[in-house]
């Protein structure tokens, strides 16, 4: 626990001094919801969904938010690999899934973090959060989001060799999880076809989720959207601390 | 006497390169122990399996009478290890780096900060303890990277290249700084270098180790001596026949490398004259001659046959391939 401890206190005080990569990750999700929101607000009808289309974009982008933080937080380790820090981490006599868990707890942490923001901001602007249960409710599906993409990042950067790699990984598989999540639009309104595929993406679960925290509605059973993202987070994990253990460097 | 460390038949292959060849030798405790030879010779890869990060194809090695193969984490805990490129945080403070060092090994907060404290002065670096370690010098790194090795008292040290790309200055300071910790804390110093004249000056023992074998292992002044004493180079278009003059009895030793005849031989000063009429008298063109005393790349230029540089740029293709099976 120790460990795990002192790997998550380096993140967060690499997390504090980055001033410009909290504003910088802050930015996308917070001018998609002010540019989306605002634009499409009075365009789209949302049958059956009540609110506004701000208010229904806003679980979007606090996943989105959550799960961009949370990727690259894990696929800093690329970085630890480049700079040699990995070196002294891994030389100690400390096992490494203890390593990968506190990365793991570090990454969700900040990624947490992140969302919180957005959400704060979304109060500004038209949310309302009058449930602390539904507000507890999100955050949970939050830490989930968090803990799976670290996982996720790490099982990524544990096969890596530099960064070269991470534009490809950010526009073919990070970006198109997010697109088909039902983060941007309602499931019930996409074609048949398109549906199934939605369904097969995790975060489309964690999206439900915390919509389903914040604004009390949601099209898929919280029940069934906290087993998937929660079997989903404990699945990255597994397959993160099994592939962090073949680290070479 | 117990040893500090104890080599027996180490081998490590990269599929079909090897790396390191079955060595076998032990290091005394208290030593600073140099383990010397060109880039790409098996420095590092030998270094990497005594500090449990790469498994040795075959045969193995104790630190600290613990067994590498067999209880990895017991030979972590008593090994303090400053790698070649840099491994701080250079996002967090010399503190903080030193901090997570401590942690990482378990050591009680109290102790932790007593100690902190102590090697920062040691290594004077206690007024930049809160500075990001990104402001730091190349120098200031290095010597924090030493101190956080010795954090956790470890018996053995490893120093892989510990001045290398370093200014002159700052490695001498360095040197006084290694020479110190092994006589005032009784640390074994394990160092590798390409510098011969760091491993004369700060080794009690040298193994020179070319192509993952070692070819010589001794004090460096019996190596030294062991070329015959002074070294009389002479050019000449024609080696061979400055080789066939030189027979007196004078002469311990005649060694052709290029255009160039080594020769060893005692009181040097007092024969260069004799060495240059022979030579004139069998009518022997000479273009250059020097004299000088023998240093380690004497050393291993007689047992290789290379100078270290050169020997350098004939691995440039291992280094290359060995690079490319270290990431895969």
């Amino acid at each position: 626990m120790d460990i795990i401890y002192t790997i998550w206190l380096r993140n967060m005080k690499r997390y504090i001094r980055s001033k410009s990569r909290i504003i910088g990750s802050i930015s996308m999700p917070l001018f998609f919801l002010l540019f989306l929101g605002f634009g499409l607000n009075s365009v789209v009808q949302l049958p059956g969904l009540g609110g506004n289309y701000i208010v229904f974009l806003v679980p979007g982008m606090v996943a989105m938010s959550v799960m961009f933080t949370s990727v690259f937080s894990g696929i800093q380790i690329i970085w630890d690999k480049q700079f040699g820090f990995l070196k002294e981490t891994l030389v100690a006599p400390v096992s490494r899934l203890e390593i990968m868990l506190g990365q793991t707890a570090g990454g969700a942490t900040t990624a947490v973090l992140q969302g919180f923001m957005i959400l704060v901001v979304s109060l500004f602007i038209g949310l309302h959060v009058s449930n602390t249960a539904g507000f507890l409710v999100a955050v949970l599906f939050m830490v989930l989001i968090g803990i799976s993409f670290t996982a996720f990042g790490i099982a990524i950067a544990s096969r890596m060799e530099d960064m070269t790699g991470f534009q490809l990984i950010m526009n073919f598989v990070i970006f198109p999880i997010f697109g088909l999540s039902g983060a941007l639009f309602p499931i019930s309104s996409l074609p048949a076809w398109i549906v199934p595929v939605t369904m097969l993406d995790p975060l489309t679960y964690g999206v439900e989720g915390i919509r389903y925290g914040l604004t009390g509605v949601s099209q898929i059973n919280p029940a069934v959207c906290f087993a998937v993202i929660g079997g989903f987070s404990l699945a990255m994990t597994i397959i993160g601390a099994f592939l962090f253990r073949k680290i070479t460097i | 006497m117990t040893f500090a460390l104890q080599i027996q038949n180490l081998s490590r292959h990269f599929n079909d390169l090897v790396a390191v060849d079955n060595i076998s030798f032990e290091i005394q405790q208290g030593e600073i122990f140099g383990l010397l030879g060109p880039n790409g010779a098996g420095k590092t890869t030998t270094l990497s399996m005594l500090a449990t990060m790469l498994e040795p194809t075959s045969g193995t090695a104790t630190v600290n009478g613990i067994d590498i193969r067999k209880d990895p984490d017991g030979v972590r805990k008593s090994i303090g290890i400053v790698f070649q490129d840099q491994s701080l945080d250079e996002e967090l403070t010399a503190w903080e780096n030193m901090d997570f060092h401590g942690r990482l090994y378990r050591i009680p907060r109290e102790i932790r900060k007593q100690r902190i404290t102590e090697l920062l002065t040691l290594v004077e670096l206690n007024d930049r303890r809160d500075d990001i370690v990104k402001t730091f010098s190349g120098g200031m790194r290095r010597r924090l990277e030493i101190a956080r090795g010795l954090l956790h008292h470890p018996k053995v040290l490893f120093l892989d290249e510990p001045t290398l790309g370093l200014d002159p200055q700052t490695r001498n300071h360095l040197w006084q700084y290694i020479a110190t910790l092994a006589k005032e804390k009784g640390i074994t110093i394990i160092l590798t270098t390409h510098y011969m004249e760091e491993a004369d000056r700060l080794c009690n023992r040298v193994a020179i180790i070319d192509h993952g074998r070692i070819i010589a292992i001794d004090t460096p002044k019996n190596l030294k001596d062991g070329l015959g004493g002074d070294l009389v180079t002479i050019g000449s278009p024609d080696p061979a026949a400055v080789a066939a003059a030189l027979s007196e009895t004078w002469i311990s030793r005649v060694e052709t490398h290029n255009d160039n005849v080594v020769v060893s031989l005692k009181n040097a000063d007092q024969h260069v004259s004799s060495i240059v009429t022979l030579l004139n008298t069998r009518q022997v063109p000479i273009t250059s001659i020097t004299i000088h005393k023998p240093t380690l790349e004497d050393v291993f230029l007689s047992f290789t046959g290379k100078t270290i540089r050169e020997q350098e740029a004939g691995q440039k293709e291992n280094m290359r391939m060995y690079q490319k099976m270290m990431r895969h």
